[in-house]
């Protein structure tokens, strides 16, 4: 009887997530108005010292206030499901005729629909403040296809992590001392050239780099890379499609598995 | 009775056989054998961490058995947990309703889950909202509700699919007096109707209102079993406490009691030392007080006590009467503890 009716019990747990939303939209916060204040401060205070040798620094910033933001998108998951495995509701669940996959598969649907969003409203203030896909239809969704797929990957990191964590606060300390430096160390809002050389060497190496570089490639803004990349960066959209897909495989199990020792004993 | 016999026999009911749960080095419940016939009501009554919440926990699938196995309608909690499912309701200890819904989102969820129809689930929403009394406050968002509401939600939540076996932990702990009576009502409607009741509780007036059958848990294992008639017999009714201030007068005070004692060996005393003034007036003076404490006939009347000990000359500083505690059911279970015995020697002639 599970698999009959697992998508429609996973629509239902979506559909809780989504009402949830509607009734603390601030749950959005972290994924709409912050990168949109991150994209606004650093548009308009760093904009005029900050220069792009290949273009203009609003076209730039974006790329990399899109990755941080999606980034940040481990926060939503991880609070969400500890919560909900701390005051006991997916006891509630677990005792309802439906297979414990559903709940999970609800969870990931309702977190990545909120990153979707937060990625809508982001685009939407790019455009605003000069920002626009320049590379061609086919590129445009190649972007945003990369875009859900790390969103995609971010989720299931959230949510493992909101499953090994004691409190849903824990999760929210471990994201802001991870991400934090993680999306700093990056060229996420200034190209590699002005860091110093050691400070260089990590940012050119970060993950968040690639994928920050890969977006803009794929949406055809301005990349700022030095003359002589180092490898993944000069490779970004081969890297940042293996760098995603790695975390997805790696977390997605993980997480798997921490929801069946969670919810089994 | 074969175990197949035994489950066949209790096709709606429950069934457990040596059904053990270990944590680590610790056992929170070993050798539990149970017996529910369909309709009938079993009351687990035991303290904190007596393996109440364990033994529902196990029944209702969210748990498995470390040994031993349990059948709930007939399936096997084990191996057919989905069948299981199927056929029960579950109100755990916290009411765990979702804080962020509706009352009513809260309940057409659950019908949703257990596949009815959105009419369907609508529909039993809203009788479930009359129903537990909550109609007034059913497009509110839980978050808002009182404790008491909050369990009656949780309640309403485990009768969505109508179930033929109920599981309930602590059902009434937290509430009020007269949501305890009105949800008890609720109780015994839904046993009137044939569903099979499983509840915990650490009140024994609770498992004697409502269960046929009352099994005490103490540390994981079965302290004693029975009818409430067949406990109360072995624990005795309420209980009197006499206290006197003059101790030389305790073995006076004992005797005149006797009569009043249910059975034999029911009069216990022990010395207190407590800083009480006799008189009731605020001075500093500290007196020890001997304090008789027996198992009160059936049908006395605590005004029959005080006339007694004026009878007998003893100015009692306090006559006093409360109802039989779990406590008592452990004292007399496992009779009373050594340094009680040799405290009782001490006033006995």
């Amino acid at each position: 009887m599970s698999a009959r009716y697992l998508l429609a019990d996973s629509l239902v747990f979506a559909r809780r997530h989504a009402a949830h939303i509607r009734q603390i939209p601030e749950k959005l916060l972290d994924v709409t108005l912050q990168p949109i204040m991150f994209t606004l401060l650093f548009a308009f205070v760093f904009g005029g010292v900050i220069a792009i040798p290949d273009g203009s620094y609003r076209e730039y910033l974006l790329g990399g206030v899109m990755i941080q933001s999606l980034s940040f998108g481990i926060m939503g998951p991880a609070t969400a499901i500890a919560t909900d495995v701390r005051e006991g509701v997916v006891d509630r669940f677990r005792s309802l005729p439906v297979s414990r996959a559903s709940y999970l598969i609800g969870h990931i649907l309702a977190e990545l629909g909120a990153t979707l969003i937060g990625v809508t409203v982001l685009s939407a203030s790019g455009l605003v403040i000069g920002w626009g896909i320049y590379s061609s239809v086919l590129g445009g969704l190649a972007g945003y296809g990369l875009i859900i797929l790390f969103a995609f990957s971010m989720v299931w990191l959230g949510t493992w992590l909101g499953l090994i964590v004691r409190s849903p606060d824990a999760a929210q300390g471990i994201v802001f001392l991870v991400v934090f430096p993680a999306t700093f160390l990056a060229n996420t809002f200034v190209p590699l050239a002005g860091l110093s050389p050691v400070l260089r060497t990590i940012a050119a190496w970060n993950p968040v780099s690639t994928l920050a570089a890969a977006v803009r490639e794929l949406f055809g803004n301005p990349t700022a890379l030095p003359p002589d990349p180092p490898w993944p960066l000069q490779h970004a959209v081969l890297c940042a499609v293996g760098w995603s897909l790695l975390l997805l495989f790696i977390s997605a199990p993980l997480a798997i598995r921490a929801f069946r020792k969670r919810t089994q004993d | 009775m074969a175990y197949d016999e035994r489950v066949r026999r209790t096709k709606s009911g429950v069934t457990a056989t040596g059904l053990g749960k270990r944590f680590g080095d610790l056992w929170a419940l070993r050798g539990l054998d149970l017996d529910v016939p369909a309709g009938r009501v079993l009351g687990l009554l035991g303290h904190n961490g007596a393996g109440k919440t364990t033994a529902i926990r196990i029944l209702t699938t969210l748990s498995t058995p470390s040994e031993g196995r349990a059948t709930v309608a007939g399936h096997d909690v084990a191996a057919e947990g989905a069948r299981v499912r199927e056929k029960i309701g579950v109100a755990c200890q916290a009411a765990t309703v979702d804080g962020l819904l509706t009352a009513r989102a809260n309940l057409e969820m659950v019908a949703r889950l257990y596949h009815l129809t959105r009419t369907q689930a609508r529909q039993r929403a809203g009788e479930l909202l009359e129903r537990l009394d909550l109609a007034a406050n059913g497009d509110q968002l839980v978050k808002t509700f009182s404790g008491g509401m909050r369990r009656r939600l949780d309640l309403a939540a485990s009768f969505v699919a109508s179930p033929e076996v109920l599981f309930l932990d602590e059902p009434t702990t937290g509430l009020d007096p007269r949501s305890r009576n009105e949800l008890w009502e609720l109780l015994r409607e839904r046993v009137r109707e044939g569903t099979t009741l499983v509840l915990t509780t650490q009140y024994l007036d609770e498992a004697d209102r409502l269960a046929d059958d009352i099994v005490v848990l103490d540390h994981g294992t079965v302290a004693a079993r029975g009818t409430p008639t067949e406990l109360k017999q072995r624990v005795g009714g309420d209980r009197i406490t006499v206290a006197i201030a003059d101790p030389s007068v305790g073995a006076r005070a004992h005797t005149a009691l006797a009569p009043f004692g249910d059975g034999e060996s029911t009069i216990e005393a022990e010395v207190a030392r407590e800083a009480t003034n006799p008189q009731g007036i605020s001075v500093s003076t500290t007196l020890p007080l001997t304090r008789i404490v027996m198992r009160a006939r059936p049908g006395l009347r605590l005004v029959e006590v005080v006339r007694a000990l004026d009878a007998a000359g003893i100015d009692a500083h306090d006559v006093s009467r409360r109802e039989t505690t779990l406590d008592d059911v452990f004292l007399a279970i496992t009779g009373p503890g050594a340094s009680r015995r040799s405290a009782a020697t001490e006033v006995t002639p």
